[in-house]
């Protein structure tokens, strides 16, 4: 089945001023490839600076003036260009953004969910859409300031939810949101995934992803280093290092954390960019890009991951 | 030396009647780590910004060891870490100034919370959410302290960082005899930090 | 090096070139000012020739002497004016925001006064008020600038003052002195850059403008208003090079300080700081 959304070898670099008048390019995402089924919830898992907020806006076409994207972006079988993305977006393809700075601070709440349009059958469904994430019909009347943060993220989900999308890219859409609420998010996207859309799901917090997950597909430092199925996590056939890390540092999973920072762009000019904090890490690792490759159960960026499935 | 939230109430100017926090009563003593955690809206920050005498409370007092802590002058022996490190750094000011502004900071805390000494001469806007809140973490650990409160702390923050960032709070405030009010959704991380949670009941 | 080209390059260039023609007709002006003064009857009345760029006035004065002048005396009062109206409008702003109620209910009836009464008429009643003349422009001018940036000053002291960074300084028994040179100022520094140059032009047209009017400079001071007003006499006999000149060198100068503050402005601006 050809998939909604793919992206293949995607690069997207900001053209910067590195002193009062000198510029220069910074690649922040570096050949990073992923693709999303109708029905499928695809979690995009990675730590801040690794570059997924940017993935977001450069699939909704709303990178800053000063990016510059390679690589290629196909929505529904057709390539995904900037005037395609701008005729899709708010429709077909939505975007939940990360916190309440995303509502327009002077208007009430109900006006914007339905994007300053009337008519009894939209009052109704926005009603109704408000009431599905648990706010009743006052909030509508509400200006985003009395919003507290969990509120405000329900918001925004029942205004990119009103519109019936195929594809839903959510942006950290959970943090200040109680377990529960989170959980109860969670199964909207489930929902509509289940309904046929395509999910988008980019978020830090691993543990909330596998939860509803299809598959999870883990950035370090601008690129995908591995793509598996949820179940691979619980049941130990992770393949990169990064991935395995991130499962060990959950607090009920050992609370470990490896040693050092993420690395900069451009600040490993070759090879592995996981090299630094890797205990597998051999010569050869810091000689060349690593291919990002199939394996049985997904793709890895690792030249040392069968040893490890072996071992 | 405790401290103390007793009966106190709050609520926002322009709020009318309506009060984020009613009558709540909180101890922390040194070496506890307190939990806390509650559906959102329940006033978790607010409680956290009176504790720490950002806000004052419309009634009831914060007392640390007996005494009103608006009585304190200088460095407030208690501090709040904010949810959102990049809000808590003046942008325009380079992060080792903000390090050094209230005096010198251990270089043994630089290194066990991995502050890389090329950060010093950064802008906050350079800096990941995670490297930022070290810096936070970081300038507040002085001499003087004795609670720290953790308003969600690490919820922006990827699980590895997580995991560096509380391994060292956990030390350091064993070490010190600290007391910490940990605020958080997360259910398995305040099982794995804290000595007791409460609930903020409304 | 034509790769290397950029935004912020081609803005410096413009940035220094407007400096230099300015400080060039400043320098030029104070260097002319006897040579404006001169009359000589047998060369009165001219047209523009090559030996009088801007032609002669009734007097034999050449002008294009007489309009350097008049431009560097603008310009020195239009600096003066809008320094002093920018601090106070600096000064003013911070303390509506820091020193409490009652400050801030007098400074903003102070500002909403100030804005209320159209400006050239205030302008015009304080020139008035201190004697006309060089005091009475200057005066004028600066006292009637402040209350918009002032105003905005204001609303940026309030909003930096809930800033946790500022809060959370402190809480770590930072001073106030220290919160506010550290904090404050250097906040509000491009604000207050971008108020200055910005207000220039304006405080060089209305020092014209009142001079023109007559509550301004004296007749005897080579100012741009003066001649104006002078020549208003005269073109009505065909005299028409007399206003020309002088009026485009004048809407020059203010356009090239609009053209600076406004490039100023987009450098400083987040949104298109890397372009």
């Amino acid at each position: 089945m050809e998939p909604i959304l793919s992206v293949r070898n995607l690069s997207i670099s900001f053209t910067q001023y590195t002193s009062k008048t000198r510029r220069h390019r910074l690649h922040v995402i570096d050949d990073l490839s992923l693709s999303i089924e109708a029905g499928q919830v695809v979690a995009v898992v990675g730590a801040s600076g690794s570059g997924k907020s940017l993935l977001a806006h450069g699939i909704l076409g709303i990178l800053p003036y000063n990016a510059f994207l390679e690589g290629s972006i196909r929505y529904g079988g057709e390539a995904l260009d900037q005037a395609r993305a701008a005729r899709l977006r708010g429709k077909e393809i939505v975007l939940v953004p990360q916190g309440v700075t995303y509502l327009d601070p002077l208007m009430k709440v109900g006006p914007q969910i339905r994007k300053g349009r009337r008519g009894k059958p939209l009052l109704d469904r926005c009603r109704a859409v408000l009431a599905r994430y648990g706010l009743g019909p006052e909030v509508e009347d509400a200006y985003p300031f009395a919003l507290s943060g969990g509120m405000a993220r329900r918001v925004l989900i029942s205004t990119a939810v009103i519109e019936s999308p195929r594809l839903i890219i959510a942006d950290e859409p959970t943090p200040g949101l109680d377990a529960q609420a989170a959980g109860r998010i969670m199964g909207h996207f489930r929902e509509l995934a289940d309904g046929g859309a395509g999910v988008l799901l980019i978020t830090h917090d691993l543990e909330l992803a596998l939860t509803v997950a299809d598959r999870v597909a883990v950035l370090y430092a601008g690129q995908t280093v591995e793509e598996a199925p949820a179940c691979a996590f619980a049941a130990g056939r992770l393949l990169h290092p990064y991935t395995k890390a991130l499962y060990q540092a959950l607090p009920q999973n050992g609370f470990i954390p490896i040693p050092g920072t993420q690395p900069y762009p451009g600040e490993i000019a070759q090879g592995c960019l996981f090299a630094p904090r890797c205990d597998r890490c051999r010569a050869q690792c810091k000689e060349a890009s690593i291919p990002y490759r199939a394996v049985s159960s997904g793709y890895v960026r690792c030249l040392t991951a069968e040893e490890e499935e072996t071992a | 030396m405790t401290l103390e939230a007793k009966q106190v109430s709050f609520g926002y100017a322009g709020q009318g009647q309506e009060r984020v926090l009613r009558q709540v009563s909180l101890t922390i003593r040194p070496g506890e780590r307190v939990g806390l955690s509650a559906p959102s809206g329940r006033g978790k920050t607010t409680l956290c910004k009176l504790l720490a005498g950002y806000e004052r409370p419309d009634s009831g007092q914060i007392h640390l060891g007996g005494k009103p802590l608006a009585s304190f002058r200088g460095f407030c022996p208690v501090q709040m870490i904010w949810q959102h490190p990049e809000t808590a750094l003046d942008p325009l000011l380079r992060l080792g100034e903000t390090l050094r502004e209230a005096g010198p900071v251990e270089q043994r805390l630089l290194d066990a919370l991995h502050i890389s000494p090329a950060w010093l001469s950064r802008y906050p806007g350079e800096l990941s959410g995670g490297e930022l809140q070290r810096f936070c973490i970081a300038r507040v650990l002085r001499p003087g302290l004795r609670f720290l409160l953790c308003d969600e702390i690490t919820a922006m923050l990827d699980l590895i960082t997580q995991a560096q960032i509380w391994r060292f709070l956990m030390e350091e405030a064993d070490r010190r005899r600290l007391g910490l009010l940990i605020v958080s959704h997360n259910r398995q991380l305040l099982k794995a930090l804290c000595t007791r949670v409460e609930q903020l009941e409304k | 090096m034509k790769k290397d080209w950029n935004r912020r390059k081609s803005a410096a260039v413009l940035f220094s070139a407007c400096a230099f023609v300015l400080c060039a007709v400043t320098a030029a002006g104070l260097l002319l000012s006897d040579y404006a003064m001169e009359t000589d009857f047998t060369q009165k009345n001219l047209s523009p020739s090559l030996s009088h760029l801007f032609g002669t006035d009734w007097m034999g004065r050449d002008m294009l002497a007489r309009t350097l002048t008049g431009l560097s005396l603008s310009i020195r009062i239009g600096l003066l004016t809008a320094l002093v109206s920018c601090v106070l409008a600096l000064l003013l702003g911070t303390a509506a925001a820091t020193l409490g109620r009652r400050v801030d209910a007098c400074i903003s009836w102070c500002v909403d006064l100030f804005l209320g009464i159209p400006h050239i008429l205030l302008v015009m009643l304080l020139s008035l008020a201190f004697g006309k003349g060089l005091a009475g422009v200057v005066a004028g001018v600066s006292l009637s600038h402040w209350p918009a940036l002032a105003r905005v000053v204001r609303a940026e002291v309030f909003q930096l003052r809930q800033a946790p960074y500022l809060l959370a300084a402190e809480k770590l028994g930072v001073s106030r002195f220290a919160v506010a040179r550290r904090h404050l100022l250097p906040h509000l520094l491009a604000q207050f850059l971008t108020g200055l140059i910005l207000q220039f032009p304006h405080a060089i047209l209305h020092e014209a403008s009142i001079t023109f009017l007559g509550f301004g400079l004296s007749p005897e001071q080579p100012a741009v208003g003066i001649i104006l007003s002078e020549s208003m006499r005269y073109l009505t006999t065909g005299k028409w090079w007399l206003a020309l000149f002088p009026g485009l060198s004048l809407v020059l100068v203010v356009l090239l300080f609009a053209r600076m503050g406004e490039r100023l402005r987009q450098m400083g601006n987040p949104a298109s700081v890397h372009q």
